[in-house]
């Protein structure tokens, strides 16, 4: 149907896509003590080496911990905010649906900076509480997108058909609406929660050497080393995350969690 | 004024309602309205329906029929008048607490719960003791002939099963008043035909107070006791389905419900009657709607296709008219026949005959004679001198919206 040009031209676009994970796995594995590509022998000792450094251990524990308090408070905030969008009319509705949805505008840097120097001012210590909110304001725009498009295609009806049956609007809440909501906010959950673990820019300026989640960890490793552990990271990493897509592929179809899908 | 007036058509109709309670009323409204915004999508309608009875609400879409029925379930409180179900005044009253039970146009089955779990629903949020619940939903699923589906799921049923689902849901929890919104909608010809006879059975089985609310008037005449016929945010006329037919109290309700033509005649008043006059023919009409007509006016005379046919020797004929179009209908045919003179678009007549379409072929002139003398006529409109135009794509378009 493509055509040979066409496939050839998808084909191209693919292996573009895939071509700098490829490289970096492929080096994960070089035996030698230098980032170099394509490896001339194979070993897997790098990744001995990246399971067993201190701070990459404390960086990814780090990284979990803010993680999932950012993205369960995000998901708190943004439920809350997507309901009153889509439920109720109220006045600035637009613009505070803007300033929710800014920090899409907002460059991370501008945001970790200015969490930094808030800190200063009312004399934070730089521990989690300031990491937990940078995170937070990063990734409450995809949450509330998340779950404003899943209450957006939850039909109504199912919700009339409930009340109209004498289920009083707390049942109706607990027996119809979160339950169908489900996909939706587990994958705004989890798009949060990966979102966050990744985030570097904003996390360097609000991150101190206790509370530095693994992409500061990785940064700071990578100015003074060059060795395929990095590499070695990386693709746990891959490996981490694809597991964790395919799971909630599985349990909860992932055109269901990203809404690609029109529910039945 | 006019729901008042519609008030007065309904058989056996005590005059204008005064109170919102009344013994054999189920569900009641007294001057109910509703605004969305600068939209009036409910005026001042007062309507009764008694214990028992099938009530179907009728008229084209935003004639204010959902909003009427969303009243009596409570998605939407009136902004004045008062509703009132078996007496007592519900306006304040959430829908969860109205005891009702309702079908919804795309069944609006849970998609997360089994069939079981979806028609105890109602019995589970009113408490019911599980073997209790679990008696009443095979009761329920048997009583519109759906066994052995209890563990699957809505998606897993077809269109016909799930609305089986849908009303054995609703009437698991007894309710006081069933509330069907264009239930037969998405369901294909053959099965809807079917459905709409069990609905109907089951509906007088249980005598339970049904509202029903369709845009389909050939559904309203054969499934209700009587119909409630909205236009444009009012209730035009109340009555039984040959009332509704045979005495329309208005020009809409006379063109929206069942086929008609409407032929140019003359009044000329006999003796306190209501003679019209349309060609040779001397046709008694009801005098009500034509009180401010002068006597040698014209008016619009209303007839049904039935009412017409092609005049035998010695009848007096009404219209001269040409063969325009034939629609072969199995059963029957129907005949296009054009006379501009009296009517503005084509005049329908319906031939019995096999041959019809070989004895009056197109362009042949017909002399059409009127067997009946229940016709009725209304004044000209001022608009639209020509009488209400109706074109047959029109018509074809009314009975078959929405599926």
């Amino acid at each position: 149907m493509l055509g040979i040009v066409g496939t050839l031209a998808v084909l191209a676009i693919l292996g573009f896509v895939i071509l700098p994970a490829a490289v970096v796995v492929l080096a994960a594995f070089n035996d030698k003590a230098i980032l170099a590509f394509p490896p001339e022998t194979w070993s897997w000792r790098w990744f001995a080496k990246a399971l067993a450094y201190d701070d990459f251990r404390s960086g990814c524990r780090n990284g979990l911990i803010v993680a999932s308090w950012a993205s369960s408070i995000a998901l708190l905030v943004g439920t809350a905010f997507a309901f009153a969008l889509d439920r109720y009319a109220f006045p600035l509705k637009r613009t505070i649906e803007a300033v929710l949805l800014s920090s899409l505008v907002v460059p991370h840097f501008t945001i970790g900076l200015g969490f930094l120097m808030l800190a200063a001012q009312i004399g934070w210590a730089r521990g989690f509480a300031v990491v937990v909110a940078c995170h937070v304001v990063l990734v409450l725009p995809f949450v509330l997108r998340s779950v404003y498009v899943s209450l957006r295609n939850l039909d109504q009806r199912f919700e009339l058909a409930a009340a109209s049956l004498g289920a009083s609007p707390a049942r109706v809440l607990g027996t119809i609406t979160l339950p169908l909501l489900l996909p939706g906010l587990v994958g705004g959950w989890l798009l949060a929660a990966i979102l966050s673990f990744n985030e570097f820019t904003a996390s360097l300026f609000v991150t101190a050497q206790r509370t530095q989640t693994l992409p500061v960890a990785m940064y700071n490793y990578v100015r003074e080393y060059a060795d395929p552990s990095m590499a070695a990271l990386s693709v746990l990493y891959i490996v981490a995350t694809a597991t964790l897509l395919t799971l909630a592929n599985a349990y909860l179809g992932l055109g269901k969690v990203l809404n690609v899908e029109p529910r039945r | 004024m006019s729901s008042l007036a519609a008030e007065r058509h309904s058989n056996g109709g005590a005059g204008a309602p005064t109170t919102a309670n009344s013994d054999d009323a189920a569900v009641r409204l007294l001057r109910a309205s509703k605004r969305f915004g600068k939209i009036i999508a409910l005026e001042d309608a007062t309507l009764s329906i008694r214990r028992g009875e099938l009530m179907t609400l009728l008229g084209p879409s935003g004639c204010g029929k959902t909003t009427l029925l969303n009243l009596v379930a409570g998605f939407l409180v009136p902004d004045t008048g008062e509703i009132a179900i078996d007496g007592k005044r519900v306006n304040d009253l959430p829908t969860y607490k109205r005891e009702i039970g309702m079908m919804f146009q795309n069944y609006a089955l849970f998609p997360h719960m089994t069939i079981a779990d979806n028609v105890g629903y109602g019995l589970r949020m009113r408490g019911v003791a599980k073997p209790d619940l679990k008696r009443r939903v095979a009761e329920a699923l048997s009583l519109v002939r759906l066994t052995g589906v209890e563990e699957r799921r809505p998606h897993q049923l077809s269109g016909g099963q799930q609305q089986r689902v849908a009303l054995a849901r609703a009437l698991v929890v007894s309710p006081k008043v069933l509330l069907l919104d264009e239930p037969f909608s998405a369901l294909d010809r053959n099965l809807r035909a079917s459905m709409q006879i069990e609905i109907k059975e089951i509906q007088r089985q249980l005598g339970v107070t049904t509202i029903f609310v369709t845009h389909d008037q050939s559904e309203a005449l054969s499934l209700s006791d009587r119909i409630a016929v909205m236009f444009e945010g009012r209730i035009r006329q109340v009555g039984s389905p040959d009332e509704i037919y045979r005495r329309p109290a208005d020009r809409f309700v006379a063109s929206f419900v069942g086929d008609v033509n409407v032929l140019r005649g003359r009044l000329d008043r006999v003796d306190g009657k209501a003679i019209v006059t349309l060609g040779a023919a001397r046709i008694s009409v009801p005098r009500d709607p034509l009180a401010l007509v002068h006597s040698g006016d014209h008016v619009d005379l209303f007839i049904r296709p039935e009412q017409l046919r092609f005049a035998n020797a010695g009848e007096p004929i009404a219209v001269e008219a040409t063969v325009a179009a034939h629609i072969y209908q199995g059963g029957h045919v129907n005949l296009y026949l054009e006379a501009p003179e009296v009517c503005s678009s084509h005049i329908l007549v319906r031939s019995l005959e096999p041959d019809a379409i070989e004895r009056w072929r197109t362009g042949t002139r017909v002399g059409v004679s009127i067997t009946s003398t229940d016709a009725i006529a209304f004044e000209l409109e001022p608009a639209q001198p020509n009488g209400a135009p109706r074109s047959l794509k029109g018509k074809e378009e009314k009975s078959d919206a929405g599926s």
